[in-house]
């Protein structure tokens, strides 16, 4: 059966993960999370691709893409800044260190800086709840998130 | 001789910063010369005193904490690695009362060993529970494990032991072991503090699972919010499989177990051992309908044990110490230890695992010494997002599945958040609405529309709009989510808010003072 026209690199970078993937158990968020931790995101052209490949329909893997948090249709901004707002980081004062980070980047949750410096990201729980609030930057846990820690955060992904 | 240094590589540890204390030493070392080496070890669990470093020295191992980078000069220009004296000295860490209280049985080597050691694991009395698995007959593993008494730690408190009997008398060409590490609930850790500081522990466990059920594939499904932990899993997994602990032959036994992590995508509901399912398969994480029970038809519909991830650590103890010697400790129908996790605004927050019956009174005021802002403790959450307020009133309550329940709450996975007397338990209440609409899977009416309505009907209370209406609309509306709803995120959902509600309805009565901010 022939794959569909590839049209970049996005596509050929694709269809090499899925063929390197498609045979193990329960393939499918394996690969959503390669393609992530790749292009940053999942490309919508990739989906046929990925419906052909694994043989169900276009609609179930849009029914898994949309469905879990994680997956990101739009490319990031350069930093990923993941906040906590559960319970332990709210009595903490969560609400109110999280309220100066986002007004100092001046956007609001999910959002992307203009200088498409920072994504900012909600999140429940970093298991870190014992030195509240937390939050993650690209992979790294940061604890006891206070005032001075929000502004050199915020110093550090604009630069 | 070489002196041992560890500094924790656990994430709580790394969020206070751990790692910039592991270089700053490494650097010292490199400029004195030291003969002294660095092992980055899980973390004890006293997380006031994190980063806490630990010199091996010859009377025994002596703590220093909370460390700073800047504080390394000091320490070594202050004779740490001979444990001596420093504004920062702990003693013997086994001797710090948060810790001498506690009885490790799970997490016994946790924050002791190099987590990525199978010496050190085994030194520490590691694998000794699966070499006794190994030598005897299924059906006596079970029975083992039956008898501990022990229950299902993720929250659900079935016993584990039916659970794998179920498996091993279904048969099957293919049996799954499934190892719950979706730890998503707000106030718990101790998932992610047995994986990044003792992983073989849940390897083991994982392993005595697969020889009792007949399963030769097992699966870990592991949250994406725990990057360090996923990191650890699977290099203890590597080294387990290249020593014959797993693969093949376990062991040298014969029976095969291959183990695989699997990340998660950040969806709550996962947790839910059937929504978890139907994520490992490829799928959107939707509640299934049981039955039938994933131990029928499970993974790819065939027999499956799905168990917490200290469910299946707590194993291993239990194969190598018997059955009777767990289920000494504990309360009533609770066996065995528990443990339980002290986190939000607490003084001393951390990880207590303690036979089951402490009240919640000792834990919050005793063990976790109040909260960390020094303000009185209003409200405790139990058992994460979907666990109850208790207010101080009930802190008589001992720790205990059967115990909590009778109160109108649940321990869920032992998470104990704590807050003082600023909580607005309106806010509290809509935020558990708030949560469950965003985490619920869609599949049943109660769960996806009724938080969204909740939502609403909250925030018309909060806005003082007809308050004794409100109050009737969202206690109805919680009595249809928790016995209309297909699993615990709808079905639970109702405990914070009711509890909320009835234990502090001073915050749900129309204040003059909120009227006039309006």
């Amino acid at each position: 059966m022939a794959m569909p026209a590839v049209r970049g690199d996005f596509e050929s970078r694709a269809i090499a993960i899925i063929d390197d993937m498609k045979s193990i158990e329960g393939p499918l968020l394996p690969i959503l999370h390669r393609i992530q931790a790749e292009f940053g995101h999942v490309p919508e052209s990739v989906l046929p691709l990925v419906a052909h490949g694994l043989n169900i329909s276009r609609a179930e893997v849009h029914g898994v893409v949309s469905f879990y948090h994680d997956f990101r249709r739009e490319p990031a901004g350069r930093h990923v800044l993941k906040v906590c707002r559960a319970e332990a980081c709210q009595s903490m004062g969560s609400d109110r260190t999280s309220q100066r980070l986002l007004e100092a980047l001046g956007v609001d949750w999910h959002g992307t800086t203009a200088d498409g410096a920072v994504t900012v990201e909600p999140v429940y729980c970093l298991g870190l709840c014992a030195c509240s609030p937390s939050a993650m930057l690209d992979g790294e846990v940061i604890g006891r998130l206070d005032d001075a820690r929000v502004d050199e955060l915020v110093e550090e992904v604009r630069q | 001789m070489t002196v041992r240094i560890f500094v924790p590589r656990d994430s709580g540890a790394m969020a206070l910063g751990a790692g910039k204390v592991a270089a700053a030493i490494g650097h010292e070392i490199e400029a004195r010369g030291l003969d002294a080496e660095i092992v980055r070890n899980g973390s004890r669990g006293l997380y006031w005193l994190e980063p806490m470093v630990e010199v091996e020295t010859e009377a025994g191992r002596v703590a220093y904490g909370p460390v700073k980078a800047g504080d390394v000069r000091s320490l070594l220009d202050g004779g740490m690695l001979e444990g001596r004296m420093h504004p920062l000295f702990l003693g013997a860490p086994d001797e710090i009362p948060f810790l001498k209280r506690q009885t490790r049985l799970t997490f016994a080597r946790c924050g002791i060993t190099d987590p990525l050691s199978l010496d050190d694991y085994r030194a520490h009395g590691g694998l000794a529970g699966l070499e006794k698995a190994i030598a005897m007959q299924p059906a006596d593993i079970v029975r083992q494990v039956t008898d501990s008494g022990l229950r299902g730690r993720g929250g659900a408190g079935f016993p584990t032991g039916i659970k794998w009997k179920t498996v091993q008398e279904t048969t099957a060409a293919q049996k799954y072991i499934v190892c719950n590490a979706d730890e998503g609930d707000s106030g718990t850790f101790a998932d992610r503090m047995i994986m990044e500081g003792d992983p073989f522990v849940l390897i083991e466990g994982m392993a005595i699972a697969g020889v009792a059920t007949g399963a030769t594939r097992g699966y870990i499904y592991l949250r994406s919010e725990y990057p360090h932990a996923c990191d650890v899993m699977n290099e203890a997994i590597g080294i387990a499989v290249r020593a014959g602990v797993i693969g093949g032959s376990v062991m040298d036994s014969g029976h095969a177990f291959h183990l695989e992590v699997r990340v998660g995508a950040g969806a709550y509901v996962c947790g839910e051992e059937t929504s978890l399912l139907d994520s490992l398969e490829g799928k959107r994480g939707q509640v299934r309908a049981k039955p039938p029970l994933p131990a029928h038809q499970g993974l790819f519909g065939k027999p499956t044990v799905i168990n917490n991830v200290i469910s299946l650590a707590s194993v291993p103890v239990i194969m190598d110490k018997g059955a009777q010697f767990y289920a000494d400790f504990g309360l009533g129908k609770s066996r065995g230890t528990i443990p339980i996790q002290l986190a939000g605004n607490i003084r001393h927050g951390g990880l207590f695992e303690a036979g089951f019956g402490m009240t919640l009174g000792d834990l919050v005021d005793g063990i976790g010494g109040g909260t960390a802002s020094g303000r009185p403790v209003r409200a405790v959450q139990v058992g994460g997002p979907l666990g109850a307020y208790f207010p101080r009133a009930l802190f008589d309550t001992p720790f205990g599945y059967e115990e909590f329940a009778a109160r109108d709450g649940l321990i869920g996975h032992a998470g104990v958040v704590v807050f003082d007397d600023t909580v607005d338990m309106l806010k509290q209440a809509r935020f558990a609405m708030e949560f469950c609409g965003v985490e619920s899977c869609g599949k049943c009416t109660p769960c996806r529309i009724g938080a969204v309505r909740g939502v609403e009907v909250l925030d018309r209370l909060a806005a003082g709009i007809e308050p004794e209406s409100q109050i009737a609309t969202v206690t109805d509306l919680c009595n249809t989510m928790k016995f209309g709803s297909l699993c615990a995120l709808g079905g639970f959902t109702p405990y914070p808010v009711m509890s909320a509600m009835t234990h502090f309805p001073e915050d749900f009565r129309p204040q003059p003072v909120r009227e006039a901010a309006e």
